[in-house]
């Protein structure tokens, strides 16, 4: 009984911390994906150049964890004389982690895509930009949209770092909670219950997608 | 200089908690991945529960519940055994659902010419079903490696001197906030690259025959 009231008691700032979670992963979401696509595209470019500068950019920021990632944008950044709030460099940590993964994701996207369709499309006559736009980009899209819901729901979690930084998402404020009360346990557990409220749906979600998606493949 | 000989210093500290969490990891996914097959449906749910859970709450909450929660209310314990109980339970999550995808590999056939033969449920999974399912699934499982030797640097949280840990020692002590972290980045890099290498190199080895 205790328990719960302890629970009703905290769970608006727990929440008001959720919306903090919320929001950067989806700021982080919004400018990765699109630097994500472009990087996908840059990763198989013609030009040998810019193709394997892309690859080592893609490399270094999937080999990174996104705590050093979080730790270099915050601390780092001021010594290059840019000086950013903790909201601002969360937002752009996740987001140059979030562009790396998804670069992968959407060029694994592209490939899947028959050459056939492509060899259809260039028989029929229309012109490259063409075939990128109505056939390949659309088709590869959606092959790609589980593994990037996917992905969101992990940058959801991996948000939770910010902490690190004296963000106050939902695992700082469940922290301080914790550190005022001394019910560390119970606190820090109702904070995990909140993200698996999201994450599991979530999970879930993409599941049936991933199944709908694949449905005239069976 | 000092920053990387440092850093380099904590490297074993890493090591050691991405593969002893692996290797717990991987014990307890054996259950757990059976459990998803067991014949009883509340089984089945339980360790979709489990597994579910284990998947869903971000590692440094989960690590902070261990250390924090249990460690204060419970039982006491050192920051170095929490991390890899932490990390461990979460890569048994994620294990238990490699090995799924692995079983699910095996053909039919393979179950039921073993029962046809007479081979004990024991013999059919070490001899037969396991290694089949197993092959299937080690590249998969490399790949959680890798994000589990980068996903340990958030062990630093709870004290544990790892990489991460010196790192951000050294930075606040010599006021440098750039290149700490970029060698830091790099030694992540440089310990990930052969395991990623390993992982393309096995997935090659490892599928011939189940070409389509």
């Amino acid at each position: 009984m205790e328990l719960l009231t302890d629970w009703v008691e905290w769970l608006p700032r727990l929440l008001s911390g959720l919306w903090v979670s919320v929001q950067v992963t989806v700021l982080a979401l919004v400018i990765g994906i699109p630097i994500g696509f472009v990087l996908a595209f840059m990763s198989s470019a013609r030009n040998a150049i810019v193709r394997w500068l892309t690859i080592i950019v893609v490399e270094v920021g999937r080999g990174m964890p996104a705590l050093v990632m979080l730790q270099m944008v915050y601390f780092g950044l001021p010594e290059a004389g840019v000086v950013l709030d903790s909201f601002a460099a969360t937002v752009i940590a996740l987001g140059l982690t979030t562009s790396a993964y998804t670069s992968e994701i959407i060029r694994a996207g592209l490939r899947a895509v028959p050459e056939g369709e492509l060899e259809a499309a260039d028989a029929l006559g229309l012109k490259r930009g063409d075939i990128v736009r109505f056939i390949l980009i659309p088709q590869g899209f959606r092959i790609a949209l589980p593994t990037l819901m996917g992905f969101a729901i992990l940058i959801l979690q991996v948000s939770s770092l910010a902490f690190t930084l004296g963000l106050p998402e939902l695992l700082s404020q469940a922290y301080s909670i914790g550190a005022s009360t001394f019910e560390y346990l119970e606190v820090l557990t109702l904070a995990g219950i909140l993200y698996l409220v999201i994450t599991v749906p979530g999970g879930w979600l993409v599941e049936n997608f991933e199944k709908r998606l694949s449905k005239h493949l069976a | 200089m000092d920053h990387f000989l440092a850093i380099l210093s904590a490297v074993p500290v890493t090591l050691l908690v991405t593969f002893a969490a692996f290797a717990l990891g991987a014990v307890i996914a054996l259950p757990l991945a059976g459990g998803r097959r067991s014949r009883f449906a509340v089984v089945r749910l339980l360790t979709k529960g489990v597994i579910d859970i284990l998947r869903g709450v971000p590692p440094v909450v989960f690590v902070f519940i261990l250390f924090f929660g249990v460690g204060s209310d419970l039982i006491r314990w050192e920051p170095l055994p929490a991390a890899i109980v932490g990390l461990g339970l979460i890569s048994a999550g994620h294990l238990a659902e490699i090995y799924r995808g692995g079983l699910m590999a095996v053909h039919q056939g393979q179950f039921e010419a073993s029962a046809a033969l007479g081979l004990t449920s024991t013999t059919t999974f070490s001899r037969v079903i396991g290694p089949q399912a197993f092959r299937v699934a080690i590249p998969g499982m490399v790949t959680w490696l890798i994000s589990l030797l980068k996903d340990s640097s958030i062990v630093s949280t709870i004290g544990v001197a790892e990489i991460m840990f010196v790192t951000s020692q050294g930075a606040r002590s010599s006021g440098e906030g750039l290149l700490p972290f970029i060698i830091a980045g790099a030694v992540y890099i440089a310990l990930g690259t052969p395991l990623a290498a390993l992982s393309r190199w096995l997935e090659k080895k490892l599928s011939f025959g189940r070409r389509a």
